[in-house]
């Protein structure tokens, strides 16, 4: 079994990709959307992420590209050796977009264990951006 | 007052380890009593051999395709339903204590209910799954369950005693002890009522004497072993001396036989014995079964009977404990595991997509209350955990909800013939890291047939086909074999028209496990 491993989720939002965008580019936003994730603190290019049971990860976010509707980060807690998350928001010119949450990390299981929460927190942002923009749902989804 | 109801589910027990199936290692009197006064079923198989979507399969009467937890690491849906709602909505106090397991334990972000209880409890008058009480525990000392937080604070001194379940890696251990560098091994100094056995059985005891007397409940104790890693208290291990325990009639000591039998297996066989494939996280990643010797099976033989010998004394002190609260003649007892292990046979251990009986014959042994008066029986026809669910609900009187796919047990034999218990069926599907194996199986009369679906390593022709008359050790795969076509082709007949609805959308992978 490899060491590394690489876990892709995607989803299809109805909704403009500046609306999902604002949602998924802005680094201090996670806690709408990301499950487990209570509270986030962005500081520069350090975001510091705290899990339900208070346990608090550190991140360096490498990328937040709004011309390509890119967004990366690493988590640099110690567990992982290595990780790079990526979120790609892709306009479909249908009035849909594909976003795609891709973990690649070492060790592979929490690869997994990390990359396999995406899929959930992709289909958040799908609840929160169609139940009428992000601020709208913002709300509801935060802590579910 | 209507029956109350104790469900004891161990964790990856082998059909063999009971006395009253024929075992001769462990002594379990207490499981043996039962079955000598209830019913003990010889031919139960689990619908997936691994512990996750086995666990859902038992809470909702449903087929993994169905309830949708098709691999371990994938969470049962919030939707899914269960009996143990179905019995609370009747009136039945519920209660879950020991292992769990419908949601992934591999859970840094503490995102699954299952894993916060412990800190957040159940919210005031709510229910989870229908349980309006839960402890829970896993094999381990570490992590977020009740069992683990109790030890870490009234005796912390103990963790460091328990094997490491996952490597440095997150993987699942490979690392050998105690005196045969056996895989998942370890001498566990722990003092013998602190191990989770005992704690399961001394929180249900506590839980049942809250009730009152004349509460009707269902409570399910879920011990977290035989499972590995084989760490029981020390102090016990040398109730059975390891170089005295006789080796499995499945395991062949010579190398070369062990090689013949696996080779007239799909490759995937061969290739995990030979380390070059792992199929999913079931066993340790870096073990390779091949190195695994005579004398290491010994000494986890042995090992495993001392823990289902400890769980055997948990169960009768949980017995004595219904006894004196008046309740002996009114309680129902259902005995059993999620599912077996390999234990040896054709030099394997733990489990995987091997549909044979030492994953999927499994100890099932049922006591109605003696109030009701049904004669002992032995069951040879063929049942499956899916038919617990219902079994529950005919126990409490209640009808069996339309979304449960069992029946209720049968009685005996006649009883079986008379409501066509012919078959049951197991799934295994797996996909991680690029890898996918896909296995159905049905057994019916003498025969177990699986079928392979296309995945990395088979093309979807491949097949597994055992006489279980002529060979219950299912060392003859006759799937190509000319002179059995037409039973083949009647058994895959029968699998194609009993596929279990399939849940739409299939739910993601979250976990490892």
């Amino acid at each position: 079994m490899n060491e590394r491993a690489s876990i892709r989720r995607e989803v299809r939002i109805t909704g403009s990709a500046d609306e999902i965008w604002a949602v998924a580019g802005d680094p201090a936003r996670l806690t709408e959307w990301f499950p487990g994730v209570v509270a986030c603190e962005v500081d520069g290019d350090t975001r510091t992420v705290t899990a339900g049971a208070g346990r608090a990860m550190t991140e360096q976010i490498v990328t937040i590209d709004r011309l390509q509707r890119r967004f990366q980060y690493r988590i640099t807690t110690p567990m992982f050796r290595q990780h790079l998350g990526t979120v790609d928001v892709v306009d479909l010119g249908d009035g849909t977009c594909m976003v795609v949450y891709g973990t690649d990390a070492e060790p592979a299981m929490l690869a997994l264990a990390v990359g396999g929460a995406t899929g959930q927190a992709l289909t958040n942002l799908r609840a929160l951006v169609e139940a009428g923009g992000p601020d709208a749902g913002a709300g509801e989804i935060a802590g579910s | 007052m209507g029956r109350k109801i104790l469900f004891i589910t161990t964790d990856q027990q082998r059909y063999d380890t009971l006395g009253c199936n024929g075992g001769t290692i462990a002594r379990t009197p207490v499981v043996d009593r039962l079955a000598a006064g209830g019913i003990r079923f010889e031919r139960a198989h689990p619908q997936s051999v691994v512990c996750m979507p086995s666990r859902s399969t038992i809470l909702t009467g449903q087929y993994p395709a169905t309830h949708g937890v098709w691999m371990n690491g994938v969470p049962l849906p919030p939707d899914a339903p269960s009996v143990a709602d179905t019995l609370h909505d009747a009136g039945y106090r519920t209660a879950l204590v020991g292992k769990a397991h419908f949601q992934p334990f591999l859970d840094p972000l503490l995102r699954f209910e299952e894993n916060a209880m412990s800190r957040t409890g159940l919210p005031g008058g709510m229910t989870y799954r229908g349980f309006e009480h839960l402890e829970l525990a896993a094999h381990g000392p570490t992590g977020p369950l009740h069992y683990a937080r109790w030890l870490a604070a009234e005796h912390p001194g103990a963790i460091a005693g328990f094997y490491r379940v996952l490597d440095a890696s997150f993987q699942v251990n490979g690392a050998g002890g105690g005196e045969t560098s056996a895989p998942q091994v370890q001498e566990n100094p722990i003092e013998r009522g602190w191990y989770h056995t005992d704690w399961v059985a001394d929180r249900t005891i506590a839980w049942l004497d809250s009730l009152a007397a004349g509460d009707d409940w269902f409570c399910w104790m879920s011990f977290p072993d035989p499972h590995h890693p084989w760490d029981p208290p020390q102090s016990e291990v040398g109730r059975i001396d390891w170089r005295d325990v006789p080796l499995p009639p499945g395991y062949p000591e010579r190398a070369e036989d062990r090689a013949r039998i696996i080779d007239a297996k799909p490759r995937h066989w061969r290739m995990w014995y030979d380390g070059t494939l792992v199929t999913n996280f079931e066993a340790p990643a870096r073990w390779v079964p091949a190195t695994l010797s005579a004398d290491q099976v010994r000494e986890i033989t042995a090992r495993n009977a001392v823990e289902c010998e400890l769980i055997d004394e948990a169960v009768g002190r949980v017995l004595q404990a219904i006894e004196g609260r008046g309740w002996a003649d009114d309680v129902d007892v259902v005995f059993t595991t999620d599912h077996g292990e390999l234990g040896g046979d054709f030099g394997l251990l733990f489990k995987g997509p091997y549909h044979v009986d030492g994953l999927m014959r499994l100890p099932l042994v049922w006591r109605p209350a003696p109030g009701c008066r049904l004669s002992p029986e032995v069951v040879t026809r063929p049942v499956g955990l899916v038919d617990l669910a219902p079994t529950f609900c005919a126990i409490a009187g209640v009808d069996a909800p339309g979304w449960m796919q069992g029946a209720a047990l049968p009685v005996s034999d006649t009883d079986a013939d008379a409501r066509r218990f012919e078959r049951v069926l197991t799934e295994w599907d797996s996909e991680l890291f690029g890898i996918d194996v896909h296995l159905r199986t049905v057994m019916r009369d003498h025969w177990v047939c699986t079928v392979y679906r296309p995945g990395t390593c088979h093309d979807g022709t491949e097949g597994e086909l055992y006489d279980l008359d002529g060979d219950p050790l299912q060392q003859l795969n006759l799937w190509d074999d000319p002179a059995r076509r037409s039973e083949r082709d009647a058994l895959v007949a029968d699998l194609a028209d009993h596929e279990p609805r399939a849940r739409d959308p299939r739910p993601l992978l979250e976990a490892p496990v």
